[in-house]
This record gives C-alpha cells, sequence and structure tokens, in this order.
C-alpha cells in the first residue's frame, strides 16, 4: 500500500469558505501553500484535531483520524508534532522542561526520538537550563522544533514556523530546517506563504486560494503554474502588506511604508500603524531610467530587474526588487517590446518603477 | 481589661474552611466560566456577582429564610435528618462560601482567560490529555489569580460581618466572630477592646494585602 | 440693571438673615430603632398641635449614643435603656437633671407553634425547641431582662448553646419571624405592630420577674434654649402621647393576648 495522508475538510464561516481535498505522500516535506486567508493554517490545525468543529475526513498512512462525524481522535492522542507560528512554549517551564514535556507522557517504546540527539541537530544545549523569556524569536522557535520532535511523531506540523521571525533569525533558522527535511524519516507539512521557502524546503506542493485547491503536486510543476498564473492577463500584479504611516488630510492622501519603499495613495480609512494589503498591477507598473522629476506620478522606486519573461502580443513581464534588498518581494511590471528594448534592460539592471495606481485589498 | 480571643480563633478556622472549600467549588466553576460558550455563561457570571452589588443584609435575610426551617434548602435538609444551617458553624461557612464566591471565581476566571487559548493547544498537541494540561499548565500558569483569589477570599471572610450578623446568632464559640465581637464591645461602650481588635485587624488586612501585592510582584514574569 | 442687581442682592440677603429662623423650628430627633413606629405615630399628631417640624433618625441606642458623642447634630435623644442617657449626662453632654422615662418595655414570650400561653411557657421550660431567641443582653434591655426571666425559671445556663441571640430586639424577632428558632423573648410592641400577620401565642411575663426595661430620654444641651424641643418634651408628657405609647405596648401591661 502506498503511504500517504488523504485530507479532505469542509467549513464555512462567514465569508471564509474552505473545501480543500488533497493527498499528501507520507514522506518529505509537502507544503500547504497560499497567500494570507488561503485557508491553509486552518486545514493544517484540522489536520492536527485543533478544529473540532471542522467536518472533515482524515487517514494519515493508513490509519483514520476522523471521519465526518463518525469518529474524531482528540489533538492529544493523535502522533503528531506542531510546530506554531510563534513558539508558544510554556512561561512556567525552563528550556528542558519545555522540550521533554511531550516527550514524558510518552511510554517508553514510543520515544524514537532521543533527547540528545534533537538537542544536537537543532544546536540547543547551551540553552536548556535558561528561563524561555530569556530566549530571542530564533531560539524559542528551535526550542518549539526540538519540543515537538521530542514526541516522536509520525507527521510534524508546521505552522509558518520563520514568519514572526526577523531576516537575520530567518537566515540562521533555516538551516536547521533543511536538516530536518534531510535527517528525519518523518512527514513533515509546511504551511507558509513564501515562496521562497517552500522552494528551498518542499518536496511536495499544494497551492491553496479561498479555500480551494488550485493545483497539487511535485514542488516544481505547481511553483511553475503558480508562476504562470501570477503573471497572466491584466490582473496580474502582485499583492504587498503595507502599513499606513500617515494621512494628509489636504490633498486627501495617506502615505503608506512597505518593503519598497513609500507608497502614496488616496485616502484609505484605517488609523495610523494599521496593516493595509495593496495589489500593485503588472501593467500599471512603468519604468524609467532616471528618476523622473517632472512627472505626475509619485510613487518612484529604485529597483533592479530580477527576471524577465516575454508574454504574448509584444509584452514584456519584468520581476523587480528594490535596490540594495535581496529579500525584498518581488514586484511585476508589463511592459511592451518595444519599449524593453529602447530601455536596453536586462537582469541586473538598475532602473526605477513608477506606479500609477495601486488597489487596496483591505 | 479582659480580653477574648475566641472570636479570633473563630474567625481565622471559618476563613481557613471557607477559602479551601472555595478553592474547590471555584475552580472548576471559573474554568467552566472562561471556556464555555454556552448562553449560560452570562447569567451565572452576574449570580456569581451578585454579592459584590447586594448589601450584605439582604444576602444574610434570604439565607436566614432560604436555610430556615420553612425555606426549601431546610425543608430539603430536615427531609434527609439533617438539623437546619441557621446558627451553627456549618451555616457561617455556607453563607460565607456564597457571599466570598466572587472573590474567588473572578481573579481564577481572569487569570484563566488570559492565558489564551495557545497554552491548551500547545499541550495538547504534546500529549496532555484535557485534565494533565489543567494540572500542569492552567493552574501553573495561573498560580497569580490563584494567589490573589486565596488572599481576597480569606480576607474577606475575616472581615464578613452583615451576613454572619443575620445568619449566625452570636453564639459564643460557635458563631460568635471577630467581627460581631467587635460590633458588640461598640455597642456595649467598651471602646478600648473594640480598638484592640478593630486595629488588629485592619493591621492584618494591610499585611495579608501588602504580602499579595508583593507575590504577584514577583510572580509577574514577562509573557508571550 | 443696577436697581435689579440691588433688589437680587437684597433678597438674598433677607433669606440669609431668616435662614437660622427656619431653622429654629426644625427639630432633630435621635430615636433608639425599637420606638420607630410608635414615633411614626407621635410625630403627627405633634407637629398638627405645635407647627414645628420634626426629623426623626433611627438607629440603635449604641449607635446614636456614638454618634452624639461625636458631635451629632441632635436635639432630643430617644433611647431604648437609662443606661446611655445617664453616660451622656455624666459626660456633660446634655442638660443635666432632665432624663425623663417616656415608656416602659414590656417583655413577652412569642411561640409561634403554641396554642396557649401557658403551653408557650411548658415548651420552654420543657426545653422543646432548636434555638431561643433572645436580644443580645450585654447590649438590650430587653435582653439583659429575658436573662433575668431565664434566671428566675432557672433556665440560665440550661439553654446557653441554644440561645440565640440578635444584636437587637427586632433581630431576636426576625430569628423566630423567620422559623429559626421556635421560641423568643420580644417587645410587646413588636407584636401588637405584626397586628394579625404572623402565628402564634404570647405569654406575657409577669413584671416583677425582670427589672422594668426603662426607655429613657434627655435633651441635648445645644438644644436647651430650643422651643421646639422643649414643646415636644412636654408633648410626650401630654395624655395624647401616652395614649399612643400605650396602645403601641409600652407600659404597665398585665393581661395576656392571643392571636389565632
Amino acid at each position: 500500500m502506498k503511504r500517504e495522508i488523504q485530507a479532505h475538510f469542509k467549513a464555512s464561516r462567514g465569508e471564509f469558505h474552505l473545501d480543500a481535498r488533497f493527498t499528501l505522500p507520507a514522506q518529505g516535506v509537502s507544503a500547504l501553500f497560499g497567500h494570507s486567508g488561503s485557508g491553509k493554517t486552518t486545514l493544517l490545525r484540522c489536520i492536527a484535531g485543533l478544529e473540532p468543529s471542522i467536518d472533515g475526513s482524515l487517514t494519515v498512512d493508513g490509519q483514520c483520524w476522523q471521519s465526518n462525524g463518525a469518529l474524531f481522535i482528540p489533538p492529544h492522542k493523535r502522533p503528531i508534532g506542531y510546530v506554531f507560528q510563534e513558539a508558544h512554549l510554556f512561561a512556567h517551564l525552563n528550556v528542558q522542561q519545555n522540550i521533554t514535556f511531550g516527550q514524558r507522557r510518552l511510554k517508553p517504546h514510543e520515544r524514537s526520538m532521543t533527547f540528545d540527539d534533537v538537542v544536537a541537530m537543532l544546536g540547543i544545549s547551551h540553552l536548556l537550563k535558561r528561563a524561555v523569556t530569556y530566549l530571542s524569536g530564533g531560539e524559542r522557535q528551535r526550542v518549539a522544533i526540538a519540543r515537538a520532535l521530542l514526541t516522536s511523531p509520525k507527521l510534524l506540523l508546521m505552522d509558518e514556523p520563520l514568519s514572526a521571525l526577523d531576516e537575520q533569525s530567518r537566515a540562521d533558522i533555516l538551516p536547521y530546517l533543511e536538516r530536518l527535511h534531510d535527517e528525519l524519516s518523518t512527514p513533515i507539512i509546511y504551511v507558509s506563504h513564501s515562496q521562497k521557502e517552500v522552494s528551498r524546503l518542499a518536496d511536495y506542493l499544494v497551492w491553496l486560494e479561498q479555500g480551494k485547491v488550485q493545483a497539487e503536486g511535485p514542488l516544481q510543476r505547481v511553483m511553475g503554474r503558480f508562476d504562470l498564473a501570477a503573471t497572466h492577463g491584466d490582473e496580474a500584479g502582485e499583492v504587498v502588506i503595507a502599513k499606513v504611516m500617515q494621512h494628509d488630510e489636504y490633498y486627501c492622501l495617506s502615505r503608506l511604508q512597505c518593503c519598497c519603499g513609500e507608497l502614496w495613495v488616496k485616502r484609505v480609512a484605517g488609523e495610523v500603524g494599521d496593516e493595509v494589503r495593496v495589489h500593485i498591477p503588472a501593467k500599471d507598473v512603468s519604468i524609467t531610467l532616471e528618476p523622473a522629476t517632472d512627472s505626475s506620478i509619485q510613487n518612484i522606486w529604485p529597483m533592479v530587474v530580477d527576471a524577465i519573461s516575454e508574454v504574448e502580443q509584444g509584452q514584456v513581464m519584468l520581476q523587480l526588487r528594490a535596490a540594495g534588498n535581496r529579500q525584498s518581494p518581488p514586484l511585476l511590471s508589463r511592459i511592451t517590446l518595444k519599449s524593453f528594448e529602447r530601455l536596453q534592460l536586462s537582469v541586473a539592471s538598475h532602473c526605477y518603477a513608477q506606479i500609477k495606481s495601486v488597489g487596496l485589498l483591505s | 481589661m479582659v480580653m477574648d480571643w475566641q472570636p479570633v480563633w473563630l474567625s481565622l478556622q471559618l476563613a481557613t474552611v471557607t477559602t479551601l472549600l472555595l478553592l474547590v467549588i471555584a475552580t472548576p466553576l471559573a474554568w467552566w466560566l472562561s471556556q464555555t460558550r454556552s448562553f449560560l455563561k452570562q447569567p451565572i457570571a452576574a449570580i456569581v456577582a451578585l454579592p459584590l452589588v447586594l448589601p450584605p443584609t439582604v444576602l444574610g435575610f434570604y439565607l436566614l429564610l432560604l436555610l430556615g426551617p420553612q425555606g426549601a434548602v431546610g425543608q430539603f435538609m430536615q427531609q434527609l435528618g439533617l438539623d437546619t444551617l441557621p446558627f451553627t458553624f456549618a451555616g457561617l461557612v455556607v453563607a460565607s462560601i456564597f457571599y466570598s464566591l466572587p472573590f474567588m471565581v473572578q481573579p481564577l476566571h481572569n487569570a484563566f482567560e488570559s492565558l489564551g487559548s495557545e497554552p491548551l493547544e500547545s499541550a495538547a498537541t504534546l500529549r496532555a490529555s484535557p485534565f494533565d494540561t489543567f494540572i500542569n499548565v492552567v493552574v501553573p500558569l495561573a498560580r497569580p489569580g490563584f494567589i490573589t483569589g486565596i488572599v481576597l477570599s480569606f480576607a474577606h471572610t475575616i472581615g464578613e460581618f452583615g451576613v454572619i450578623l443575620m445568619i449566625g446568632g452570636n453564639i459564643p464559640g460557635e458563631t460568635q466572630v471577630l467581627s460581631i465581637a467587635i460590633y458588640d464591645h461598640v455597642e456595649m461602650l467598651e471602646y478600648s477592646q473594640a480598638h484592640i481588635l478593630s486595629a488588629g485587624m485592619v493591621l492584618f488586612s494591610f499585611v495579608v494585602l501588602l504580602s499579595l501585592y508583593y507575590v504577584n510582584h514577583r510572580f509577574e514574569m514577562p509573557r508571550r | 440693571m443696577k436697581v435689579t442687581v440691588k433688589v437680587l442682592l437684597s433678597l438674598f440677603l433677607l433669606g440669609l438673615l431668616s435662614w437660622p429662623a427656619v431653622a429654629m423650628e426644625k427639630l432633630q430627633v435621635a430615636v433608639a430603632s425599637n420606638f420607630s413606629s410608635t414615633m411614626q405615630r407621635l410625630i403627627p399628631s405633634f407637629e398638627q398641635q405645635s407647627g414645628y417640624r420634626v426629623t426623626a433618625s433611627y438607629a440603635s441606642s449604641g449607635k446614636l449614643f456614638a454618634q452624639i458623642t461625636h458631635g451629632a447634630p441632635f436635639d432630643i435623644f430617644l433611647s431604648a435603656d437609662g443606661e446611655r442617657p445617664h453616660r451622656l449626662e455624666q459626660l456633660g453632654l446634655v442638660v443635666a437633671n432632665q432624663r425623663f422615662t417616656y415608656a416602659t418595655g414590656t417583655l413577652v414570650l412569642w411561640a409561634p407553634e403554641a396554642r396557649s400561653p401557658e403551653e408557650a411557657l411548658q415548651q420552654l421550660q420543657q426545653g422543646r425547641f432548636s434555638f431561643l431567641s433572645i436580644a443580645n443582653p450585654k447590649i438590650a434591655p430587653y435582653g439583659a431582662a429575658a436573662m433575668q426571666v431565664l434566671a428566675k425559671l432557672g433556665l440560665d445556663q440550661r439553654f446557653i448553646k441554644r440561645t440565640v441571640r440578635g444584636e437587637n430586639i427586632a433581630q431576636a424577632y426576625q430569628f423566630v419571624y423567620s422559623g429559626n428558632a421556635q421560641l423568643g423573648f420580644v417587645a410587646k410592641s413588636q407584636w401588637i405592630d405584626a397586628g394579625d400577620n404572623i402565628n402564634g401565642v404570647v405569654w406575657a411575663v409577669p413584671t416583677h420577674m425582670y427589672s422594668p426595661i426603662d426607655q429613657q430620654g434627655v435633651l441635648l444641651k445645644r438644644a436647651e434654649q430650643n422651643p421646639a424641643a422643649l414643646a415636644f418634651i412636654d408633648y410626650l408628657y401630654s395624655d395624647g402621647a401616652k395614649q399612643i405609647i400605650a396602645a403601641s405596648g409600652y407600659g404597665g401591661l398585665t393581661q395576656t393576648i392571643t392571636v389565632e
């Protein structure tokens, strides 16, 4: 029998409708991938048994864990390890007590992971006696992973374990995650919205949008379809998360800050400090080589060309990133082939992106 | 001047027994309140909070009627072949439990709610059953709430007057507690005895509250 | 404009000047709570006769005593006993040699389950009750009287653990009323006030069994010249007032009252 995980969950909560059916291999790293609000975290919680009110069925490696109301194995009886977005360590226990919390609740014959191996794998031996309050973000997450691993799980579930961390901690912890992938036989389900993380860690991908599975399969095939979808049609563009910095009541404008730079938009409803998501359509991003000072367009960002792909009918799609920031999320720009040739653009060219309009998503 | 220390001893006994019983009663109640989505949550929470707003004599008067031979509870107890509760130490315990209930339930309820669902979910994914989680995660994390609840219930029972006045009957060694003794001394114009007991009570309450603040301060760890 | 201001100002000053005169006509009486219902019958009759206005404050004698010693603005104090007026006199807070007995308390034994006064007394003597209710003898004169009666009957040591003590005579009554005590020494005035609303019978305790429960009144120093206060004391001696007080259950009562 083929070792796999079959899941189907259905729920409606207000505006959000979840109806996802997928099958994952019970080995390697599978990613549930999608934008925020796509339902990927909810699905992971369903697999863990943390959403008892959501109807569905789940079979893991031939064992039924949940079956449409007829059967529901509570979370503490499922052989899983779960790493939350924020570590959720127990504040009343030190590091060692935290990581052995689950292990102590196993019968001796159920323990397939040893304390020393796990501590060594995650490089936390020097932290064991510390109070969890005094750990950095990256350390907390490594302790959380160790804690989950020491329950000797048959399935390891990870919910965006890097998203709450800063760039540096993220870079520090990724090698440990790669080691998990290489050294463990335990299957991992990894939830992420980051194309980069997923590309680096996952073997198998389930792409979710608005509670539905858009595509599933081996990483490269699904990622290719995802890229294509992102660059097709007039709606192509990038969603960026921006913070409201200031309102200008006289001009009826708001200043937003996002990873690529400042963005002046029509007055938004939110308060200063709120996060908003804006959609920047590729067709509304034009390119100049010099910063225009006499343009009617206010939002001009220095960028670097990261990738170029030609789309049909004399159109070219450019993938840009902020100049001086290798980690910045991509910005898409669609220009005509004619302009592209006139500007003599190539990968690594420096240029200025002019953003003509943005759409506010929330 | 002769001081009778029996009321002091009786008050300490009453407060200790009441606090211990309240721990047993209020802990599951507060936990239920913090977790439930039942429509009964608000009505039950309101009933628990009633002694905070009702004058103690109102509570005492109704307890006197309810627990008395003609009251529903009193008749039930008589059918079981038991004595009725007013004018007995057991009656004072029952009344004090009602009266001090919010002082135990509310700190616990707040402590449980402020934990959020995260520690519970973490524990569930670490093989801990709900009961295991409660004992080994919830109780230690809610320790400041337990300390507050215990201290407030104890101190509040020591200071209780109106309810006991109504159902105690002022029997020396049985129901004549500290606050009643102070009242009697004042009424008998024995102001120096009243002073000793009252000043002792003020000092006692201050020390109890002060140690509460110190202890809670020590446990206030920065949390995520 | 100026004229209007002057007129307003003079009216205001006139008001200020006339204020003490208005205040003089008011009378503040501190009344022991056991006498409250009787006092409420006395006030209208006095106000009608004299034209003065009376404000009464009801509390336990002990509380009123404490308030008076700390300067509470009362003109007359009607205590439930003789002890506190005596103490006030010693403290020099009241007009000397003016203590007066305005009512004499009458003690009855109330037995809600008995059918005759004899049965009520038997019930007490045979100990057929769970709790006996009395007012706290250390505080309340009715309680002290009840203890004297128990001593005369040779019962004072027998029921110590079954004797519940109300802080005042009202609470002693309440314990019986609520059914928690099956017998109680209460004031006859309470029994009369309750009318037909309560069960049982009372045994009227012979007055020779306890020393008289004299309820005394005093005139406070601040009211020595207050005509309203003097008028009220005169009124208490009048036949009309005596009748009201006697009808309320005070004074030398001998006959037994039975209510079905």
